[in-house]
This record gives structure tokens, C-alpha cells and sequence, in this order.
């Protein structure tokens, strides 16, 4: 009998299919040009081609976050390894798990500054889970679906496999064994919460006056939206979300306070300050969340869910420390919660309630409308109302992100997708990207500004070949907006670097790509244009809004103050 | 405060560089590093001797733990343990007056002279990282230090208790 034989640049191919992977998002290059030729052989895996390495990261990160499947990056040694830098760093920050497959060259060539020569390992040691570099061809399945598993385990993240081209050419052939179910004697990230600390947060839950559900992105990256909204629910608690955790209760859920933090409502920032029990579930006490960490919520016993032991008590200190998977500490929560006799204290939750509604009721999620100059916030608005709160936001950074967040509330999780924890500018558009290929028939929309647009522009030519019809709406206000309100707040309103001179034409650009422009220049025209803008089912649409470029984004935290020391409007503190 | 981890991970290429790595990435501080396989091939044991409040430790310890490679850590210092240090010392001695010092010195501090040149003897020394300093001082005080090497602190616990898979 004949064990049949493969070249490495097969096996990649074959394992990727054995892990079901469907999308590839890359960019050829000498030392992967064997894997090419394999994905050329085949019809189980398909190539999405970019324009920029970079870009192929983003995509995959949208493709991942949208669809909860590990997405997995293709390029070649050297500079197309280091042009996945920023992404792997994207997607870690974010915990969002990805296998990005980068060449090398061969071997006996590593260590001489040959052509196209970069250690990625060594580069992306700080931003990734983990990394592998093959040094046997018939390593290579094992070591991808090892890569697999640890992105998609535990708390995810990006994985980094470096295969030099002696293991990939056509003259070495191997066997072909893959483990779909893998085992690491170093690695056993914990499921379940320990029962003492369950039995501990929920009789501190039981006697709390004030509790706050304060979740982040784990909810969204553990699918567990439905048992927060039940665990909300049961207990009539206040909800706040993250920038990551935003969808993870619905956005118009009665018990939902807004979005917290440097840019958050009032009412979640107040009701943080005040409370007398933080229930905190997949967040990570973020600086952009807490601000100063010496004034923040002194007075609260802090429960902190997380499956990260190492997000537990590293800028905030957690009384009642709990890892585990966010949505099996929910179930126990819920079933102690139901085994004690709970008993919930209704005039203190009355009460809670009575103060939030007070702190609602100041509208700090609002602006004065211009009959003349668009403000951003109203676009953010027509695109919810056009798509019925039902499309996916890809956002880019900067003000244009904190408005979509503001104004545009998610009924689901992965239907809100930016770059929270990095804060990458030009993740917008391949995002969008990678959404569209996982959902060609939901709208799809990448929120952006003229600076964010043109550090990935270059993409529009990928949505052109793969027909990719994503919605850009972008918040021109020919200048840098966050870096500009800073500058405004902080420094003396000296505007250094932050305005763009020499905008393209953005409608001719978009149009030279091949798809549809539209620019919205006046108040009055913004609805109907819109509307136009998302009846184009089958084209791209690029719709540049002129908005008003002396707009800010407001709540705003005051610097080094309490979580709710916040500017409610310009020059109005809370 | 000084604490001696121990840190049991797999034998692999570039686990060292992610345990360094993550020590100046998060800005933690190492004043000693050894590392060796161990009587099974397939694992590396490192001690590191590093410093910090219980908060910063208590970080120290679960970021070496999220390595992938981390099979178990430990920190010494947290019980009752043995730890060494091996100092191997170049020092002038030209004369009979600065060998006999060298000699006597040595004999206290229950080392060997483990080499001779013409001009130097080189001298080894073994104990806690206190004993290997009070031995540099008290040399110094007699004759010239050429050259110093240290390997580092390693430690075991006392007793019973062994890190092993």
C-alpha cells in the first residue's frame, strides 16, 4: 500500500480545509508563491486578494467578528509580514482570533539578511497569543490547527505560523496527518467560575443598593448576549456597554444606560460613580473606561467575570475575582441566583432607578441641530433610520467612530465592529469588507472621516473585483476631527497638522474605482440622498458628507477626573 | 521586595525570548535569568530573580502563566526554600601577602581556588546572592578584582514539594 505524498504548500491547504476554513485574505509574494499554486489547484478554500497586507488583516478581523469563525491571513516574508503588523495588533488588542500565515525564507537562508528576510516571529512576539515557525514539513497541519485552536480558546487572539519556503516547495513531499482535537499539557484555559466566588458575588449581588451590569466585547466574543439580557432582566439592573460591548444588550433594551467612559452617557458614567455593587463581565477596566484609576468608584464592591486571569485586578482592584467562560459564569450566577432565595430589596431598586431616570433625563446624548451645516451626528441618525438599526457598522477611528457608537444603538451583538482597543485608523473599510463576503445580503456599512478613508483607500479596488458593495459613509470635515476637538479642549485651539489641505475629489475617486459617488453637501438634502445612497444594493456607494468641522464629541470626560467628572456640552461640565 | 520565581516551561525554540519579552514589555524587572533543560529534555526550568509590590508580582505571575508554553510557575520566596548562586572571581595576586589573603578569604567563605596564572588566582564561590556580595567586599578590601561572573540565582523549595509536571 502508498501512503499518498504532499508538498507543504498542499498540506496548508488541506489543513485549512480540514478546519473548514472558507476565506483566505492575502497578497502574494516570493516565498508563499507554492501555497498560491495550491490554492490554485483546488476549489475548497477561496483567495480574497487585496491591495495592501495590512488590509488583508482588517478583513479577516471584520470577516471574524461578524461571524464568530477564525479568520486567516496569507502573505509573503518580509514586507508582507510586517504589513500584517498592525492588524495582528488590531486583532489582539480586541481579542479577536485570527491565524495569519506569513512565508519565510528557507531555512538554510534565515539568519542572512536574504532578500525579503524579516523574523515575524520575533516582530510579532508582543502582539500575538502565540507563534509557531515550522521547521519540518510534516509539522505543518498540527501546527495550524494547534494555531486554530489557541486563536479561538480561552480568551482569543492572533496567531502567528512562519513557513520557510524549503518547507513548501514541490520537491519535498510528505504524509498528511491532522489532529482536529488538540491537547496542549501547557494550556487549559478554565470554563466554569469557581462555586465559592459564585456563591460570594451573588450574596453580594443580593445585598446591593445600587448595582451597575457594567459588560464589555467578551460578551460579543462569547455569544453570550442572551444570558446577560436574561441575567439584567432577572435582576432589573442597569446595563452599560463598552465601545467593544456595545449590541451585547440591546441598544434600545429599557435596562440598557448607554455606552461609558471617556465619550459614554451620562447616566452609565453616573450610575458607575454611584454604585454600590459593579458587576463587570468581560471588560477590562479599560483607562478609555475608568479615567483616573485612583478616583474610580471608591465606594463599589467590584465583581469581576473575566476569562483573562491577568485582565483581573490589573488597573482596578477586584474584590470578588471570578474567571471563567463570561457565558457559563452568567448560568451559574443565574442558577445560585435561583437556588438561594433571592430576594431583591424593591424600594433600593426604586429608588436606583428614580436617580437614573433623573440622569436620563438630561439628554446628554445630544446636539443643536443646524438648519445650514450637516452635523455628524445627524447622518449617524438617517443611517439608522434608512436601515432600520439592522445593518453592520464598520467603524474607522475618531469622531466619526464615538458618534456611530453614540448614535446608533445595536439591537445585536457583531453588528457593531471598530477598532476599540488598538484604535486603528484604515480598519473601516477592509472591515466592512470582510463583513460583506460573510453577509453579501445585509447592509454593510463602514462609518468613516476623510483622514480614516485614505489610510486604506487603496481597497476600494479589492470591493471592485470581488464585488463587495458596502456602504461608505464618510464624515468629511476636511480635517482630522478627534486630534482637532483635542487641540480645541487641550491645547489652546493651535489646530498643528490636523487639517487636510488637497482632499481628493472622493466622488471622482470612487468613481474611477468603478463605483457609485454621492456627496451631500446641505441639511436639506441629507435624507433623500441617503435613502439614494442605500437603494444602490449592488454597487458600492462612497457617500461624502460635508459635515460641520466644529463639531465635538460630547460627553466628554474631563482629563485625570472621576469616571463621571464629564463635559456634558462645550464648556459645560456635568 | 526580591522574589525568586521558578518557571517550568516547554523546551522550545523562542520560549525564552517570549518570557524575556514579556518582562520588558510590561515593564517588569529582572536582576537575574538562568535557564537549562531539565532531567526531562522536553522542559526548560528558568528562575528569575525579580522585585516588586505584591500587586505587581501577582501580575508577574499570571502574565508568565498566559504564556502558552508556561507549564507552572512558582515563587520561591513565598516559602520556606534553598537558593544558589556560583561566582567564579579573578583577582591579583602578585605577592605573598595578597595570596595568602585571597587563600584565607576563600577557606571563610568555603570556596577554591580553582585556577592560578601567573599574576591571578581564580577563585569559586557558592551560596546565597548575600554571601557571594559580603565575599566581593571583603576581597576587595585585600587585592584587585579582575573579573566577575555570576550565574544567577536558581532555587528549589525545601521539603516535599517539587515543580514537575
Amino acid at each position: 500500500m502508498t501512503t499518498e505524498l504532499y508538498t507543504g504548500a498542499e498540506m496548508v491547504v488541506k489543513a485549512l480545509a480540514a478546519l473548514k476554513v472558507k476565506y483566505i485574505f492575502g497578497y502574494p509574494g516570493g516565498s508563499v508563491l507554492d501555497i498560491y499554486d495550491a490554492i490554485f489547484n483546488q476549489d475548497k478554500v477561496e483567495h480574497i486578494l487585496v491591495r495592501h497586507e495590512q488590509a488583508a488583516t482588517h478583513m479577516a478581523d471584520g470577516y471574524t467578528r461578524a461571524t464568530g469563525e477564525v479568520g486567516v491571513v496569507l502573505a509573503t516574508s518580509g514586507p508582507g509580514a510586517t504589513n500584517c503588523v498592525t492588524g495582528i495588533a488590531t486583532a489582539y488588542m480586541d481579542s479577536i482570533p485570527m491565524v495569519v500565515l506569513a512565508g519565510q525564507v528557507a531555512t538554510s537562508l534565515i539568519g542572512d539578511d536574504a532578500f525579503q528576510e524579516t523574523d515575524i516571529v520575533g516582530c510579532s512576539r508582543p502582539i500575538v497569543k502565540h507563534s509557531f515557525s515550522c521547521r519540518k514539513l510534516e509539522d505543518i497541519p498540527n501546527i495550524i490547527s494547534k494555531a486554530f485552536y489557541l486563536a479561538n480558546s480561552g480568551r482569543p487572539g492572533p496567531v502567528v505560523v512562519e513557513l520557510p519556503k524549503d518547507m513548501l516547495i514541490p520537491q519535498n513531499k510528505g504524509e498528511f496527518h491532522i489532529d482536529t482535537e488538540i491537547k496542549l499539557r501547557s494550556y487549559n484555559p478554565s470554563v466554569k467560575g469557581h462555586p465559592k466566588q459564585i456563591k460570594k458575588a451573588v450574596k453580594t449581588i443580593k445585598s446591593a443598593e445600587r448595582l451597575v451590569v457594567y459588560t464589555g466585547g467578551g460578551i460579543v466574543l462569547a455569544n453570550a448576549s442572551e444570558q446577560l439580557t436574561e441575567l439584567v432582566e432577572r435582576l432589573n439592573a442597569p446595563c452599560t456597554n463598552t465601545l467593544m460591548g456595545l449590541g451585547g444588550i440591546s441598544g434600545v433594551h429599557p435596562n440598557f444606560i448607554g455606552m461609558l467612559g471617556m465619550h459614554g452617557s451620562l447616566e452609565a458614567n453616573k450610575a458607575m460613580a454611584n454604585a454600590d455593587v459593579i458587576l463587570a463581565l468581560g471588560a477590562r477596566f479599560d483607562d478609555r473606561v475608568t479615567n483616573n484609576v485612583s478616583k474610580f468608584c471608591p465606594n463599589a464592591t467590584i465583581i469581576h467575570v473575566d476569562i483573562d486571569p491577568t485582565s483581573i485586578s490589573k488597573t482596578i482592584n477586584a474584590h470578588i475575582p471570578i474567571v471563567g467562560l463570561v457565558d457559563t459564569v452568567i448560568e451559574q450566577l443565574m442558577a445560585e441566583l435561583s437556588d438561594s432565595d433571592y430576594q431583591q430589596n424593591e424600594q433600593a431598586l426604586e429608588s436606583w432607578w428614580q436617580q437614573i431616570e433623573e440622569w436620563r433625563n438630561q439628554k446628554s446624548i445630544s446636539y443643536k441641530a443646524d438648519g445650514d451645516k450637516i452635523k455628524p451626528q445627524q447622518v449617524i441618525e438617517s443611517m439608522y433610520e434608512i436601515t432600520k438599526g439592522e445593518a453592520y457598522v464598520c467603524s474607522d477611528v475618531g469622531q466619526h467612530q464615538m458618534f456611530a457608537a453614540q448614535y446608533y444603538p445595536f439591537a445585536k451583538p457583531r453588528q457593531w465592529i471598530n477598532s476599540g482597543g488598538l484604535g486603528t485608523m484604515g480598519f473601516g473599510l477592509p472591515a466592512a469588507m470582510g463583513v460583506k463576503v460573510a453577509f453579501p445580503d445585509s447592509h454593510v456599512i463602514c462609518v468613516t472621516g476623510d483622514g480614516s478613508i485614505q489610510m486604506n483607500i487603496q481597497e476600494l479596488s479589492t470591493c471592485l473585483q470581488y464585488n463587495l458593495p458596502v456602504v461608505i459613509v464618510s464624515l468629511n470635515n476636511r480635517s482630522l476631527g478627534m486630534v482637532r476637538q483635542w487641540q480645541d479642549m487641550i491645547y489652546g485651539g493651535r489646530h498643528s497638522s490636523s487639517y487636510m489641505e488637497s482632499l481628493p475629489d472622493f466622488i471622482k475617486l470612487a468613481e474611477s474605482y468603478g463605483h457609485v459617488g454621492i456627496q451631500i453637501n446641505h441639511v436639506s438634502e441629507l435624507e433623500e440622498k441617503m435613502t439614494e445612497a442605500f437603494s444602490i444594493r449592488n454597487r458600492l456607494v462612497f457617500v461624502d458628507v460635508l459635515v460641520d468641522e466644529t463639531e465635538h464629541v460630547y460627553p466628554m470626560q474631563v482629563r485625570h477626573g472621576a469616571v463621571d467628572d464629564m463635559w456634558i456640552r462645550k464648556g459645560e461640565k456635568a | 521586595m526580591r522574589r525568586i520565581l521558578a518557571i517550568l516551561l516547554e523546551n522550545e525554540p523562542g520560549s525564552l525570548s517570549r518570557i524575556v519579552g514579556l518582562f520588558s514589555q510590561r515593564a517588569f524587572n529582572i536582576e537575574s535569568l538562568t535557564v537549562a533543560p531539565t532531567d526531562d529534555q522536553s522542559l526548560s526550568r528558568i528562575t528569575i530573580t525579580t522585585s516588586g509590590d505584591d500587586r505587581v508580582l501577582e501580575q508577574i505571575i499570571k502574565q508568565v502563566n498566559k504564556l502558552i508554553d508556561v507549564i507552572k510557575v512558582t515563587d520561591l520566596t513565598e516559602r520556606s526554600h534553598v537558593e544558589r548562586e556560583l561566582l567564579l572571581v579573578k583577582l591579583l595576586a602578585m605577592n605573598d601577602k595578597s595570596r595568602t589573603e585571597v587563600k584565607r578569604i576563600t577557606d571563610i567563605f568555603r570556596g577554591a581556588i580553582i585556577d592560578i596564572g601567573k599574576q591571578v588566582y581564580t577563585v569559586q564561590i557558592t551560596g546565597d546572592a548575600d554571601k557571594l556580595d559580603a565575599f566581593i567586599s571583603a576581597v576587595a578590601n585585600e587585592t584587585e578584582i579582575v573579573e566577575v561572573v555570576r550565574s544567577g540565582t536558581v532555587g528549589i523549595a525545601r521539603g516535599e514539594k517539587a515543580l514537575r509536571v
